[in-house]
């Protein structure tokens, strides 16, 4: 590549070069031109009222709804202190961290519960005949196409209170009277795990399908016991799609909607139901912006400690 | 493993080496579990009686009686019209952002570009709707346009990721041998995309529109925050009869559109098995 002295070659270098750059730039254009179109509809329709969202969460709310242009951190404050209108004084009150907390925790919880129930149901499918393998994950992703409304509907049929679970342990005597599911966080957390069960399984079974079964003989030739096995050698191999799994289903959990407002009746709110009443029937644009604003940032920090971690795992390897 | 065999002192080496204990009775809980909702809207959906827990007799009913709802129906057609066009839509412009992505040598910004792609699954969408909900008002105020066109570009932003994951994948799989051996006997490059490079990559194209226009059909949240006055897509409208008193004529629609994903997407893993082939 160095060029040391002028010879007649060197013009042929320039000239091929330049030839080079041009084919460059009529590439980069090319890609462009192709790239443009998702680009600004994802920026225009995406992108840019996230930024609005950011803006609208340091104004003032509107008398009529919208909001006044004038910079506050009302809406941040908000969400620690209640001011008193009278005296003007701020009293630290709970209310909004108590639903964030809610919401984390149940969110947590289910993200436990789908890594128990997600866990062996993909090691039953990694451990099928191959050519077995795709039916079953087909039957684990099918459900997740459907819509996650109707998924949820039919979770409210299961667990009302004249529901199938309810009417049947009545029949069998089990039960006296139902039992109150639907409407308490309960219903919440088996709505949040049937909702996003998929999603723990599937980063879950791409781990186990590659475990090396013969590290598995080894440890039992070394009268490892089955539970050992589980703990010594299964588990620490399928780390990195338990961390997957777990984000995955921890990150929809988080801002579910659908879920908290069907099974939970509204009345147990998550952080979703939350930003919806606050720019829906409150009205308050700028507590609601920040208050999604909060969520992204939870949702953002989950990415980041994932990213941080798969990239380690991915270094130890290498 | 207790078969009243006496204890040795060395513990014998399990027979199956991949077998755990109560693994599978989990496995096929969770299968069940994940399908037996859907079977009982479904079972109900069928009941000739109001009630959606106790079984009388088979009936079409509460189809027929979903079918003659004016209610339904133009739901029915606002969702088909904007899974539409933002299906054709987001497949287009997925395929021309994962041409320009796997097609070229990697570049600066690349990483950027799959970001930018693939942030509408990164943000939760009570977000994105709230933010988009903010930015058309904006919009609307200030111009006096109105109209479906809003929802219909919402629609396709969050459909484009969705459609360039298996179009994306596709070009990936393929060599670019036939295209090299096209170029050489001198076809121009469009030609040889539209001859070459386009018949290839269709199967990735079906798969990726599939998904989008399920992806469509299906949403709820942005939708709701979005949508205008009559713009009330059949989930809409699902949720608010939800809302006021189950009847089985939920479960009747609600069976017609598990029934459309299915179709769509039983049909999008046969495409893709065939393109593997």
């Amino acid at each position: 590549m160095s060029v040391i002295s002028e010879t007649p070659a060197d013009h042929a270098t320039t000239q091929l070069r330049a030839a080079a750059s041009a084919v460059r730039r009529r590439e980069r254009r090319t890609r462009g031109i192709l790239l443009a179109p998702a680009l600004t509809t994802i920026l225009l329709v995406s992108i840019l009222p996230l930024s609005i969202t950011l803006i609208y969460s340091f104004l003032k709310p509107g008398s009529y709804g919208g909001v006044e242009w004038s910079f506050s951190t009302e809406a941040y404050v908000q969400f620690l202190f209640e001011r008193d209108i009278f005296e003007d004084t701020l009293a630290f009150h709970t209310a909004y961290l108590q639903i964030f907390g809610r919401s984390i925790l149940l969110a947590l919880v289910a993200t436990l519960g789908a890594l128990l129930l997600g866990f062996p149901t993909a090691y039953f499918i990694a451990t099928k005949p191959r050519e077995q393998r795709n039916l079953w994950l087909f039957l684990i992703t099918l459900p997740f196409w459907t819509n996650l409304l109707i998924r949820t509907y039919a979770m409210l049929l299961i667990v009302r209170d004249e529901g199938v679970i309810n009417i049947a342990l009545m029949k069998l005597g089990l039960i006296s009277e139902p039992l109150a599911i639907l409407y308490t966080d309960k219903a919440v957390f088996i709505g949040l795990i049937y909702s996003y069960l998929p999603f723990m399984v599937l980063p879950l079974y791409a781990s186990l399908e590659k475990l090396d079964f013969r590290l598995v003989e080894a440890a039992y030739d070394l009268y490892a016991s089955r539970l050992k096995v589980l703990r010594r050698v299964i588990i620490p191999l399928a780390k990195p799609g338990i961390v997957a799994g777990c984000i995955l289903v921890f990150i929809p959990g988080l801002g579910a909607y659908i879920t908290p407002e069907l099974l939970g009746g509204g009345k147990k709110l998550m952080i979703g139901n939350m930003i919806a009443i606050q720019v829906g029937s409150s009205r308050n644009w700028p507590f609601g912006s920040a208050a999604a604003l909060i969520l992204m940032s939870l949702v953002m920090v989950s990415l980041l400690i994932y990213a941080r971690s798969s990239g380690r795992e991915g270094h130890s390897d290498g | 493993m207790a078969d009243g065999a006496p204890m040795k002192m060395v513990r014998a080496r399990p027979r199956d080496l991949k077998t755990q204990p109560g693994f599978n009775q989990v496995a096929w809980f969770c299968i069940a579990a994940l399908y037996a909702p859907i079977a009982v809207l479904v079972i109900f959906s069928f009941n000739d009686n109001r009630s959606v827990v106790l079984w009388t007799e088979f009936s079409l009913r509460w189809y027929i009686s979903a079918f003659g709802n004016v209610g339904i129906q133009s739901a029915a057609i606002i969702s088909f019209e904007v899974a539409l066009v933002a299906t054709i839509g987001a497949t287009i412009f997925a395929t021309m952002a994962a041409l320009a992505t796997t097609r070229t040598r990697p570049f600066r910004g690349l990483t950027l570009a799959y970001g930018i792609i693939n942030q509408p699954l990164m943000v939760p969408e009570i977000v994105t709707a709230i933010a988009t909900l903010s930015l058309f008002s904006i919009v609307k105020q200030a111009t006096g346009i109105t109209g479906i066109g809003y929802l219909m570009l919402a629609h396709t932003a969050f459909c484009i990721p969705f459609a360039y994951m298996p179009i994306r994948a596709r070009l990936e799989d393929m060599t670019l041998s036939l295209e090299q051996a096209a170029a050489d006997l001198y076809a121009p490059p469009m030609k040889v995309f539209r001859r070459v490079t386009l018949p290839l990559l269709m199967p990735g194209i079906m798969a990726g529109a599939m998904l989008a226009f399920v992806v469509s059909l299906d949403d709820v949240i942005i939708t709701l925050m979005v949508a205008g006055p009559g713009e009330t897509t059949l989930p809409i409208y699902i949720l608010g009869a939800i809302r006021r008193g189950i009847t089985p004529e939920i479960n009747a629609v609600s069976t017609i559109l598990v029934m459309i994903s299915v179709l769509f997407v039983a049909q999008f893993f046969l495409v893709q098995r065939q393109a593997r082939r």
